[in-house]
């Protein structure tokens, strides 16, 4: 007891007097966001207030309780956990393997099926490829959708080259596949069916259960990207019949740079493996596993189990609120994906002339973008939207909006205000807008050259 | 004894909700906040001794987790958000 308070004193003086180190903390505050280059990257000023983050699909911030979980192995307990001689190798497995634990049990699965990768795109990267090659003698037709992460489609790419059969299934304007046209392109040669579980700029929920039992009927592996699925709805790898998932830590506010792929164990699925060397993970993915950070992730997967409930009701009421608000106040937008098979916090919406870039630019206290993280780098606009079949000019002004565990009603109040005020007063500035509001046609111009 | 343990979580409740306001990130302060108060709203009805034992053991739990994290930020503390001005300015 006596102990307590006082390190309790020596810790609060110890706060005071690294609060000093304000300046240094400056320098590891780097928000240089990877946008197109109309919006310049550049850091925060040091009066400046920081903008609120609304992009809970780009990543996630990590949950107190997984830091607190993860620092003692990043101080302390630092064995390398495939050391069988020592206390240190010996305490680090056993974190390792609760981690593992902690992971398979939010997803319905055993813990020897978990692989510990460096994220989820490792994981697509290991499965795709892993089992096409492995099934290539027999089998060497994949079959993916056009709406998947771009390393799914750029796996697939390579396959082909490689010499395989890959088809690229079109998805409804809702964003769901057609599960007829599913069934109909698979044949006797089709070794893989890759569909992930929500998406990441839509925020469709693919009806995975019927696809599982698809595949499982016609003994085809299923492997779905859940990396922004897992710790939002409930999945049981048995009921849905899948047999390969990929996780991703830092999109359930775990840490960065890890994540695990699910290998079913019953019926075997063998895979070829990607990264070779000792043997770690089953001989399926060699190296030195990151206790620190799988401890975080199990961490984080725990918390995700038991905060489900929860985080679903609140994050359906605000991004409610959210839609309400702003579809109540300005005309013309719409909202891209199914609205009912969807996951609420990942909410992309189109302002109709509007462009998509000035929005962003104007809602510069907001953390938002205009379609993945990963695909913002280029002009273009993004490809899901085009899949879905949206518009070209809708395509350009789309935003999505992310909410998340740690969003609260005033930072949704702000968003949605903001977000009014600033398409108004873009619309004012438009002479499409214009001609919209004298009664004229936009689609039954026709544009002259000058 | 009904009436001392009352009291022991009615303290622990108070201590929860001094150290989550000490959260120097936003984000952070008000979901500690929140938490805690639906977890206690939520947990108000439970009768079981052993049950509540458990749920005590989680809070005092949580309180140190709350403590340490509180240090963490505050040491690595940064700007404010857009927000929280709003709120300052309102108060």
């Amino acid at each position: 007891m006596m102990n307590r308070i006082i390190s309790s004193k020596l810790v609060d003086s110890m706060c005071v007097i690294s609060s000093r180190r304000l300046s240094f903390a400056q320098s590891a505050v780097n928000t240089v966001q990877k946008q197109k280059e109309l919006i310049k990257s550049r850091e925060l000023e040091k009066d400046e207030l920081r903008p609120l983050y609304m992009d809970f699909q780009a990543t996630t911030p990590m949950d107190p309780r997984v830091l607190d979980a993860m620092l003692p192995y990043q101080v302390n307990y630092y064995g390398n956990p495939h050391s069988r001689t020592h206390a240190y190798g010996w305490e680090s497995e056993t974190a390792m393997e609760k981690a593992r634990k902690q992971v398979a049990d939010l997803i319905g699965a055993d813990p020897r099926e978990i692989v510990f990768t460096s994220g989820a795109t490792e994981s697509n990267n290991m499965s795709i490829k892993g089992v096409a090659r492995f099934y290539k003698a027999k089998k060497n037709h994949i079959i993916t959708t056009q709406t998947e992460h771009k390393c799914v489609l750029d796996s697939c790419r390579i396959l082909e080259a490689e010499g395989f059969e890959v088809t690229y299934l079109p998805v409804k304007n809702n964003g769901l596949i057609d599960l007829k046209q599913l069934q109909e392109r698979i044949s006797p040669h089709t070794s893989l069916v890759s569909i992930m579980t929500v998406n990441n700029e839509i925020g469709v929920k693919q009806p995975i259960e019927e696809i599982g039992h698809l595949c499982r009927s016609k003994n085809v592996f299923f492997h779905t990207d859940a990396a922004q699925a897992v710790g939002k709805i409930p999945i049981n790898v048995n009921d849905w019949k899948v047999d390969l998932m990929s996780i991703s830590g830092h999109k359930i506010y775990g840490p960065k740079g890890v994540g695990a792929l699910y290998v079913r164990r019953r019926p075997r699925v063998r895979i070829e493996p990607l990264q070779n060397g000792g043997g770690q993970e089953r001989g399926l993915r060699s190296g030195t596993v990151p206790t620190p950070l799988v401890v975080g992730f199990g961490a984080a997967c725990e918390i995700a189990q038991q905060e489900l409930e929860y985080d679903h009701k609140r994050v359906t009421v605000l991004a409610n609120r959210l839609v309400q608000k702003i579809m109540s106040e300005i005309p013309d937008v719409v909202m891209n994906g199914d609205p009912e098979q969807r996951y609420p916090g990942c909410i992309n919406l189109s302002f109709a002339y509007v462009e998509g870039e000035s929005l962003l630019m104007a809602l510069k206290d907001v953390a938002l973008s205009s379609g993945s993280a990963c695909t913002s780098a280029s002009l273009e606009p993004s490809y899901v939207l085009r899949a879905i079949g949206a518009d070209e000019d809708l395509a350009h002004s789309s935003i999505r909006f992310g909410i998340g565990r740690f969003t609260t009603e005033e930072e949704v109040d702000y968003t949605v205000e903001k977000c009014i005020q600033q398409v108004k007063r873009l619309r004012e500035m438009s002479p499409l807008w214009e001609m919209v509001q004298e009664g004229i046609d936009l689609k039954s111009i026709k544009w002259t050259q000058h | 004894m009904a009436a001392s343990s009352r009291e022991h979580v009615l303290s622990l409740y108070r201590l929860l909700l001094k150290e989550s306001k000490k959260f120097p990130s936003y984000n952070y302060r008000t979901y500690a906040l929140r938490r805690v108060r639906d977890a206690f709203r939520e947990n108000r009805t439970v009768e079981d001794p052993k049950d509540v034992e458990e749920l005590l053991r989680r809070a005092r739990d949580s309180l140190a987790l709350i403590q340490r994290q509180v240090c963490i930020g505050k040491m690595f503390e940064t700007q404010k958000t857009v927000v929280e001005q709003e709120e300052q300015k309102s108060d």
